[in-house]
């Protein structure tokens, strides 16, 4: 199976969904001459032309607000925020017109939109361009929210995203967009919904979604090597809809959990996620839950004590071993 | 090398107390030296150490308990950093002597029961429901001393005591002119062992009067051959227990335990003995008391004996047993009931030969020397009927002492 990138991954993706549907279309800040600011849209404006890859100028609340229109006539468009944190001048346009048309209007009006771009810290990118909103977006009933932890997960969900009839948030990383995985040639569809284990164990589990999937990783084969302590880790993939039942079944298995999460612990996907636990699956708990999340305080610029803002492999293993 | 842990010294032992550190920190160890007399639920025994090296730290203070497998001390080899050792020590749970040294030295963990509630996690909450076992009184093993899965015990071990435990009784707190004693290991263990006896095996009680006439008379004239010839005299006991032997091993229903799902009956018959010792008492095991002869038991007895009260016995000889004999007949009890001595079924309890008036065959009234036997069983493994039968063969078998000298 050949290793490509996940920017590689999605671009893929992005072409075999502009071929297989005339209604796709790439819309975002130089995502066609310019192959897009971190080039994850490489090379497909000069393949697929102007009416299939879209430049806009430097306003998320006009482009986002034309792509929702755009989405309720019938396109699928797919959006492309250069940072998540932009959204927040999109919010009206996200959460109130693409979040809420398909029940305000009875059912008679869908909003097939895929909105996608980095959401992520650790960049020394500052506090404005860094945040993680999969939490608050999330928290809309009305809003999908995927977050792919590699390019496998990241091409399947993608096309499925774009098909999906609702609006779809899709979470990327730009420390992820380099990082290479084995990608099957031709089609696949992974579908939402559905969480995915990524290493088998038996003493605890670990739920992460997107990058912290890949620390949570690591800190999973240091307790193996150095603890003797087996984790299991459990990538989310999908925020909502939320596989509630895999995490659950796995906590049943351990019955201890660690919580790895890029979100600020207050109200983050991993304060939802202990919940969930602890309503259904209290009884099967050994130990309290535990969240290992990023420090709670805006995106650290310094790059000094920037490392230590998001979640490292040993703030992992230090909270699983307090519970193991 | 690997850290000193608390050694397992019986198959009962959960914790252990360092009674006593034979070396200091900073002393240099050879291989077979004793480092510390550890005082466990049965005994104190002496602790070895098997490798050369210096006693760089004493994790745990004399007078402290740690649970078994926890780390007490470190012994290092020359040249070998603590660097090596990356586990944090055992805390002490409770010990006298440890006070804290500095300011730095954190406070103790809280234990497990505050109140009278136990801290434990839903999932050992859940399992000890299931198992019908109490959780009061376990050692918690998680943090802050959190009862966690692995903390609770089996179905029917010596721990389980009933979900549904009855309402604590509270004793009343000590006033002026009242002593307050801490529990020894020992004490401890027979607490919760009766407990758990008296709450989960159903007892039920016979008795029999028992001629020991021919016995008395057989025992004079034997001892007082063995005191021309210098030897030890024979106890009554002795032949009780040779009598013992021979009718548990006609009646193996008798020589068994509750297994849960099965009855275990035994291929040996291994009689302990209860001794009374200074602040409780233990029960030395005779191995294969239906083979032995009556000197082989008499002398076993006497040796277990003396080492019991001194606290010289090895954990093997205190356990394995599958019936027990208790006999108070030495302070002129004449009847007495014992609780059955988990996990086996049955106990015996023996009281003193009297002199009494009794009918004999020809409906005379003569003196008689009579001794009351009386068996305590669990209900689970042994019937009314199966437990007189018992008796019977063990009455005949003392009535008819000569008969088992052969």
């Amino acid at each position: 199976m050949p290793l490509i990138e996940y920017r590689e991954a999605l671009n893929q993706a992005f072409a075999e969904e502009i071929e297989r549907d005339p209604n796709v279309v790439l819309i975002g800040e130089e995502v066609a001459q310019y192959d897009g600011a971190y080039k994850v849209t490489r090379g497909l404006w000069k393949k697929y032309g102007d009416k299939r890859v879209v430049d806009t100028p430097i306003s998320e609340a006009a482009f986002i607000g034309m792509g929702v229109g755009a989405s309720m006539l019938g396109l699928r468009p797919v959006m492309e925020l250069m940072f998540w944190s932009f959204a927040t001048v999109a919010y009206d346009q996200i959460i109130n017109n693409a979040g809420q048309i398909r029940y305000m209007s009875g059912g008679l009006i869908n909003c097939p939109i895929v909105i996608r771009g980095p959401a992520n810290g650790g960049t020394n990118v500052g506090a404005t361009h860094s945040h993680t909103p999969e939490n608050w977006l999330a928290a809309i009933p009305g809003l999908k929210v995927v977050s792919a932890a590699n390019a496998y997960d990241a091409k399947g969900l993608m096309k499925t995203a774009i098909r999906d009839n609702d609006p779809v948030m899709f979470m990327e990383n730009t420390l992820l967009y380099g990082e290479k995985y084995e990608v099957p040639e031709g089609e696949y569809l992974i579908p939402l919904g559905v969480a995915d284990i990524k290493r088998e164990g038996t003493d605890v589990t670990l739920v992460s979604h997107g990058r912290a999937v890949l620390t949570a990783l690591k800190a999973a084969e240091i307790l193996a090597a150095e603890h003797d302590i087996s984790c299991e880790v459990v990538d989310l993939r999908s925020i909502r809809p939320l596989d509630e039942e895999t995490v659950l079944a796995s906590v049943r298995k351990t019955h201890r959990a660690v919580l790895v999460d890029e979100n600020k612990p207050f109200c983050g996907v991993s304060a939802q996620i202990s919940s969930m636990i602890m309503e259904q699956a209290f009884d099967d708990l050994d130990a309290p839950v535990g969240r290992v999340c990023s420090l709670d305080a805006p995106a650290i610029y310094s790059p000094a004590v920037e490392p230590f803002q998001l979640p490292t492999p040993d703030r992992i293993i230090r909270k699983v071993k307090e519970i193991c | 090398m690997p850290a000193i842990t608390m050694p397992k010294l019986s198959d009962t032992m959960t914790e252990g107390t360092i009674a006593r550190w034979k070396k200091k920190k900073g002393d240099t160890i050879e291989a077979g030296d004793i480092l510390a007399e550890i005082e466990t639920d049965k005994a104190t025994m002496e602790m070895e150490c098997f490798d050369d090296g210096v006693l760089t730290e004493i994790f745990v203070p004399a007078g402290g308990k740690a649970p078994v497998g926890a780390k007490i001390a470190l012994v290092l080899a020359e040249g070998e950093s603590a660097d090596s050792t990356t586990e944090a020590p055992a805390r002490p749970e409770k010990a006298a002597e440890a006070k804290p040294e500095s300011k730095e030295t954190p406070p103790a963990p809280a234990p497990a029961v505050s109140g009278s509630r136990v801290k434990a996690s839903p999932l050992a909450k859940k399992i000890a429901a299931e198992r019908g076992v109490s959780l009061e009184g376990l050692a918690g093993t998680g943090p802050g001393h959190r009862v966690v899965a692995k903390d609770v015990p089996a179905r029917g071990s010596a721990r389980a005591v009933s979900a549904a435990a009855a309402p604590r009784i509270e004793a009343r707190a000590a006033g002026e002119g009242d002593t307050t004693i801490p529990l020894s290991n020992m004490r401890r263990t027979i607490a919760d062992r009766l407990v758990a006896s008296k709450q989960q095996n159903p007892h039920f009680y016979l008795s029999v009067e028992v001629d020991a006439g021919a016995l008395t008379r057989l025992r004079q004239e034997l001892n007082a051959a063995n005191e021309a010839a210098g030897l030890p005299k024979l106890t009554v006991n002795d032949f009780v227990l040779l009598a013992v032997g021979r009718a548990a091993a006609q009646h193996p229903s008798i020589n068994a335990s509750w297994g849960g799902d099965s009855i275990i009956q035994y291929g040996a018959v291994n009689i302990s003995v209860a001794v009374a010792v200074d602040d409780g008492l233990i029960t030395p095991v005779i191995r294969n008391a239906d083979k032995l002869s009556l000197k082989e038991i008499s002398a076993a007895v006497k040796d277990l004996a003396k080492r019991a009260r001194e606290k010289k016995l090895k954990p093997e000889e205190y356990s394995g047993g599958t019936i027990t004999v208790s006999n108070l007949g030495a302070y002129g009890i004449e009847q007495f009931f014992a609780i059955v001595n988990p996990p086996q079924a049955a106990i015996l309890a023996i009281g003193a030969i009297v002199k009494k008036p009794v009918v004999n065959a020809k409906n005379e009234i003569v003196v008689g020397e009579r001794v009351t036997i009386s068996l305590s069983a669990d209900h689970r493994v042994v019937d009314g009927a199966v437990g007189a039968e018992f008796l019977s063969t063990l009455r005949k078998l003392i009535e008819n002492p000569a008969m088992m000298l052969f």
